[in-house]
């Protein structure tokens, strides 16, 4: 590992300004993925600026009725948290079902949106990367993409995001919030990410020195109607081959509006729009939820090991949606 | 800004470590692990370095929490946390978990009684896991096996095991252990 410096800025704007005035430096939090990557020789930073002690760490109710999570709060504590649970189960579920007890208890809420991809061509250093070393190849089309993606990919990446809880906040319409060194804004989350495209290297639109402080997820009453499924090879501790992510409201045996998102298919936390349209106004049952499975999936472009997916994600969402159609629930 | 650091360019700094009680005092360079500091640095080999990359907890040790906070002492993977993350915090080791006088902690002596091991390689992060997650279940933590996550957790079989997955033994002796812990969660309060 390359040697680097250390330092814990008393305030967001010192941090800004650390990692802003030079190119070497990086944010840290957690640290469970970047720790991580520069054992592996992936990342080499030459500044570390420690971030875990200034970024907000409380989870608020904002003024519109939803919550305000502080960019610092750590996984286990949002999962953890009451108003979490009850308001939205989608996003307790995944980030539960994500990393062990350990990992979301140093994982932080804003490093979390922030992880690289688990694709194990990007992993290794010794092998061609477009998103590690732009230009270098892709190996993953005709080599090992069984869990890469089907939707959003590009002939340079097809690299998935690894994140659970970023496909329940796609679901939620979170927004980010986000200071640089031009002042603070906020973006939808969907506005966070960028496809490969020819530029797998650029994940973000995030700028040098941007650093996430805040997601907040807007008030959506039927948000306590949601549900995370996570598909994969092992029960616990495994990253997923295909998650689903979904809020209905249905009034009458009709689907009045529907959210959906999936994770491990895609670059990014993908939001099924394209299935959300098909299901709004239609009758709740298995038929129409596999035909918003089909819109969606009709975009995909599958690999050859990977194709499977397609069926994967088409039985996890009729299955969810199933199952989310026919919860009682007092008031709705 | 902790002392030690003056600059960005400086690669090491000084800092305090708190382990099991004790302060103490090094200069590390910003590439140790607390697994590290901990092992190579200051002798405390019951910590073990398994995989160095958070997969399977044979690092986990314990660190403080905030006051107050709930289920604190918290589980982490120290060869994932760099020893200067850690600094001025609360750390526990499975050297630590025992009574002054000696007396095994629960857990410690659970293992024991039902043969929790084998090579005994993952067993210290193993019982500074289930020391942690005992607190998590206490507080009321769902986890992915709870049927629902508002509802009261109750440590059967299958939620013992979701809540332990970050801790590996090749050995195979799982049976044991979560019989070890089993009993332990039954005696609680």
């Amino acid at each position: 590992m390359r040697p680097f410096g250390y330092l814990t800025p008393g305030d967001p704007a010192g941090a800004i300004a650390a990692v802003t005035g030079r190119p070497g430096a990086t944010f840290l939090a957690g640290g469970t993925n970047l720790v991580d990557l520069m054992k592996l020789g992936v990342a080499a930073p030459d500044l570390l600026v420690d971030v875990a002690g200034l970024l907000p760490d409380r989870i608020e109710p904002t003024a519109a009725g939803g919550l305000r999570i502080g960019a610092g709060v750590r996984n286990s504590d949002l999962a953890a948290d009451p108003r979490v649970r009850a308001g939205y189960p989608a996003l307790a579920r995944a980030v539960l079902t994500g990393a062990s007890g350990q990992l979301r208890n140093m994982a932080t809420v804003g490093g979390n949106l922030l992880q690289r991809t688990r694709c194990l061509y990007f992993q290794d250093v010794t092998k061609p990367c477009n998103k590690r070393d732009p230009g270098s190849g892709c190996p993953a089309r005709t080599g090992d993409h069984r869990n890469l993606a089907i939707l959003g990919g590009s002939p340079h990446c097809v690299a998935t995001h690894p994140s659970d809880m970023a496909v329940a906040l796609a679901v939620l319409d979170a927004v980010v919030h986000v200071e640089g060194a031009a002042g603070p804004r906020m973006m939808p989350l969907g506005g966070l990410y960028r496809l490969p495209g020819d530029r797998p290297d650029r994940e973000t639109t995030l700028e040098r020195g941007d650093l996430i402080t805040a997601v907040e997820i807007p008030p959506l009453a039927y948000a306590g109607n949601s549900a995370y499924r996570k598909v994969r090879d092992r029960t616990s501790y495994a990253f997923a081959v295909v998650s689903v992510a979904a809020a209905l409201d249905v009034a009458d045996g009709v689907v009045r509006d529907a959210r959906l998102a999936l994770g491990a298919v895609a670059p990014v936390p993908w939001r099924a729009r394209a299935a959300e349209r098909v299901l709004a106004g239609r009758p709740a049952t298995a038929e129409w939820f596999g035909r918003a499975a089909d819109a969606e999936l009709a975009m995909a472009s599958p690999l050859p090991d990977n194709t499977f997916k397609l069926t994967l994600v088409r039985n996890v969402v009729v299955q969810m949606l199933g199952e989310l159609a026919g919860t009682e629930r007092a008031g709705s | 800004m902790m002392a030690g650091v003056t600059t960005p360019d400086d690669t090491s700094s000084e800092l305090t470590l708190v382990v099991n009680g004790t302060a103490h005092r090094l200069r590390l360079d910003h590439r140790t692990t607390l697994l590290d500091a901990l092992r190579e640095h200051l002798g405390l080999t019951g910590t073990k370095k398994g995989c160095d990359h958070g997969q399977c907890g044979a690092c986990t040790v314990l660190i403080g929490g905030p006051a107050g906070g709930v289920a604190s002492p918290r589980r982490v993977n120290s060869c994932l946390l760099l020893a200067v993350m850690a600094r001025e915090a609360e750390i526990t080791t499975i050297e630590g978990l025992a009574a002054p006088d000696g007396e095994l902690h629960p857990l410690q002596a659970a293992f024991v009684e039902h043969d929790a091991l084998q090579c005994g390689y993952c067993t210290p992060g193993q019982i500074c896991s289930a020391t942690a997650m005992l607190g998590e279940a206490a507080a009321g933590w769902p986890s992915a096996a709870s049927a629902s996550v508002t509802g009261p957790v109750v440590l059967d079989a299958a939620e013992i095991r979701e809540r332990m997955s970050g801790n590996l033994c090749r050995c195979g002796a799982y049976v044991n252990i979560l019989a070890a812990i089993t009993d332990v969660a039954r005696a609680a309060p």
